[in-house]
């Protein structure tokens, strides 16, 4: 087994609110592995996005507390390192695509002024004429037509997609060794979303970084992602490779989740929703946090009482964070069952 | 609702087989569009600004006549037809006429030239508080919303004293204090009490630019808190400080001849807009033109100021505008 990229341990996270103390992230535990993708499933407020930015040390404190933990990168513990470390690394050999291409570009900065500007931060002595060769180059690979003239236009000038293709061109500016994507076509229409995935893709290939895919779009991931990590209440509910995840899921919230996507067949049954609504993560629900919305539980004690801890499933390097796991044992998601082209 | 809801449908339905179809049919048609010749003009913010500004006709009018005044009072020197210290025995107190268009004083003195040379001294003291009480301002309100915290508490405590301040009662004492007279002693004061309004602006502006994607997406590029302070949340606050700066002329050029009028200010020889009105007002009841032609002066300058910072804060900040 190579050596993880990125090795988070037990981390956790809180957030003094008024209401309480929020368990953003809660005892999570990952590695992320040369060269691959892994994606990261969870509602809104599962703590995916929370995870990644206490990485990378742009969790405000306070209100943010890192509990505990530790996030292992190379060889060193991020949270150890000074404050001018962790910016060298930020934008350097960890980069990171936000959510919503329509406000991550700063409105009166030309777009090559921002591009040239991620590029020149972290690499001393590199003359601006080279810096705009880099950019140009970087925009004409994440597929911006006219990479010249885009260059020194503003970020209103670009289309959504135009932009969060920018925006990927500025992550990957330094050949990062990891790539954080944060909902990255959340924000953007359909066939734009195909074409981001494409350019992410592309990017992946270019610079080999590991790739980190916060979503809850499981389409995405199928897409994109090797691994998989589905988060729910700020915890690690399931974690495999992509196929088993898909086809064989073992946790009833994953089970949950592909049930309620469309399918492509005709004439199918309606969805089925996840009854009830994510919990409060300030006071989550005692024992496994999916109990009152799980279609498993039941209503059985055990459910209520008592924290369910990773396990394995039988299949290699599938876990699932259920008690009764060995019960879906036998399910076939329906999205697999199809056959793909 | 429905919109939303339908887009929501049709992300789930591109889920996991369409997507990588759909990719390869749209990513030809969006390139199509762009290559398609359309030379773009690359217009920023400013650019749109100088558009609003320029259609604002009372704005564009008053820069206009703004610019002959305080361009006249800075050509004084060579524009002005006598020395504002020449007597001419000839002509004292006359009214006025083709040779004195605006009249002379008790000795004799040129009016127009004095009126000249006064714009000069009091542009030259507006200008100097213009800088100063505008990079004070910003500076304090650029430190107290980015660090916010104690930093915010310390300097906006103290903005809040300044701002108690009683100005006139300051402005005297401090003029008494550390003497009266040089122009650029009152532009000191002046600009000491003018910073506050806009460290509250700015300090604003910060609070919640901080907030922004941006701002984050910086940070997360590797940005130091100095480049994310001037690199990318200053040039997002420059409507503001703009706006700002060109009323605090007005302001200005108001208080330095408040000041000199009570003879606080900038002292004789040099002359200042509000010392010839206070020299004129003796003898206002018949040589009208003594108080008339400094004092129509100054209310001008000020008009046309204040003018076109209102062009100015509709072009910079179209969300404020009060007008259709």
């Amino acid at each position: 087994m190579p050596e993880p990229v990125l090795s988070i341990r037990d981390l956790t996270v809180e957030f003094k609110t008024e209401d309480g103390i929020v368990h953003a992230v809660d005892g999570v535990t990952y590695d992320v592995f040369p060269g691959e993708t892994l994606g990261i499933v969870g509602e809104s407020g599962s703590g995916k996005s929370v995870s990644m930015l206490a990485v990378l040390g742009l969790i405000p404190q306070p209100p943010g507390r890192i509990v505990k933990g530790e996030a292992v990168y190379k060889g060193r513990d991020v949270m150890e390192m000074s404050k001018g470390e962790l910016r060298r690394l930020r934008g350097g050999d960890m980069a990171m695509v936000f959510q919503d291409p329509m406000t991550s570009l700063n409105p009166v900065l030309k777009v090559g002024f921002q591009l040239t500007e991620a590029i020149q931060a972290h690499n001393d002595g590199v003359s601006d004429a080279e810096a705009r060769k880099r950019g140009v180059g970087l925009l004409e690979l994440v597929g911006v037509p006219n990479a010249e003239q885009r260059f020194d236009q503003f970020p209103h000038e670009f289309s959504g997609g135009m932009r969060q293709r920018a925006m990927i061109a500025m992550a990957i500016a330094n050949s990062p060794s990891l790539l954080i994507a944060d909902e990255p076509t959340t924000a953007l229409d359909v066939t734009i979303q195909a074409q981001i995935i494409q350019v992410l893709r592309t990017a992946q290939e270019e610079t080999h970084a590991a790739t980190i895919l916060i979503t809850h779009d499981l389409g995405l991931v199928a897409e994109l992602a090797d691994r998989v990590v589905v988060m729910y209440g700020g915890r690690i509910v399931e974690k495999g490779d992509v196929f088993t995840i898909f086809s064989k899921p073992r946790h009833p919230y994953t089970v949950g989740l592909m049930e309620s996507l469309p399918g492509l067949t005709v004439g199918q049954v309606g969805l089925q929703p996840i009854p009830g609504q994510p919990p409060s993560l300030i006071s989550l629900p005692p024992g496994c946090a999916f109990h009152p919305r799980c279609s498993l539980s039941n209503g059985r004690v055990r459910c209520r009482t008592e924290i369910p801890m990773l396990r394995d499933t039988g299949h290699p390097e599938h876990i699932s964070a259920c008690h009764f796991h060995e019960e879906l044992e036998g399910y076939q998601s329906k999205l697999v069952s199809e056959p793909v082209a | 609702m429905t919109d939303h809801s339908l887009e929501q449908d049709r992300t789930l339905a591109a889920a996991p087989v369409a997507g990588g179809a759909a990719a390869v049919g749209a990513t030809g048609a969006e390139e199509l569009v762009y290559e398609s010749g359309l030379e773009v003009e690359v217009r920023s913010q400013w650019t749109y600004a100088r558009r609003r500004f320029m259609r604002h006709r009372l704005a564009v009018g008053s820069l206009i006549i703004l610019i002959i005044i305080l361009g006249a009072g800075l050509l004084a020197p060579w524009v002005a037809p006598y020395s504002f210290e020449g007597y001419d025995v000839n002509s004292l107190e006359a009214a006025p006429s083709l040779h004195h268009p605006f009249g002379t004083d008790l000795l004799g003195r040129d009016y127009l030239s004095r009126v000249l040379y006064g714009i000069r001294t009091s542009e030259r003291v507006a200008f100097i508080v213009m800088v100063l009480a505008t990079m004070v301002g910003t500076a304090v309100g650029m430190v107290a919303g980015y660090y916010s915290r104690w930093a915010d508490n310390l300097l906006m405590r103290f903005t809040d004293l300044i701002l108690t301040l009683p100005a006139l009662a300051v402005l005297l004492v401090a003029a008494g204090l550390i003497g009266k007279g040089n122009q650029y002693r009152v532009a000191i004061i002046l600009s000491l009490l003018l910073w506050t309004a806009l460290a509250r602006i700015v300090r604003g502006q910060f609070l919640s630019l901080r907030e922004k994607e941006y701002v984050d997406a910086a940070k997360a590029a590797g940005a130091g808190d100095l480049r994310i302070m001037f690199r990318h949340m200053l040039p997002n606050s420059m409507g503001p400080i703009v706006v700002f700066a060109t009323l605090t002329l007005g302001v200005a050029i108001l208080l330095e001849a408040y000041l000199s009028f009570l003879g606080f200010g900038v002292q004789p020889p040099t002359p200042a807009l509000g010392k010839l009105i206070a020299d004129g007002q003796d003898v206002s009841s018949h040589d009208w033109w003594l108080v008339t032609f400094p004092g129509l002066t100054i209310v001008l300058i000020v008009l046309c100021i204040n003018f076109v910072g209102d062009g100015l804060r509709d072009a910079l900040d179209p969300t404020q505008r009060v007008r259709a």
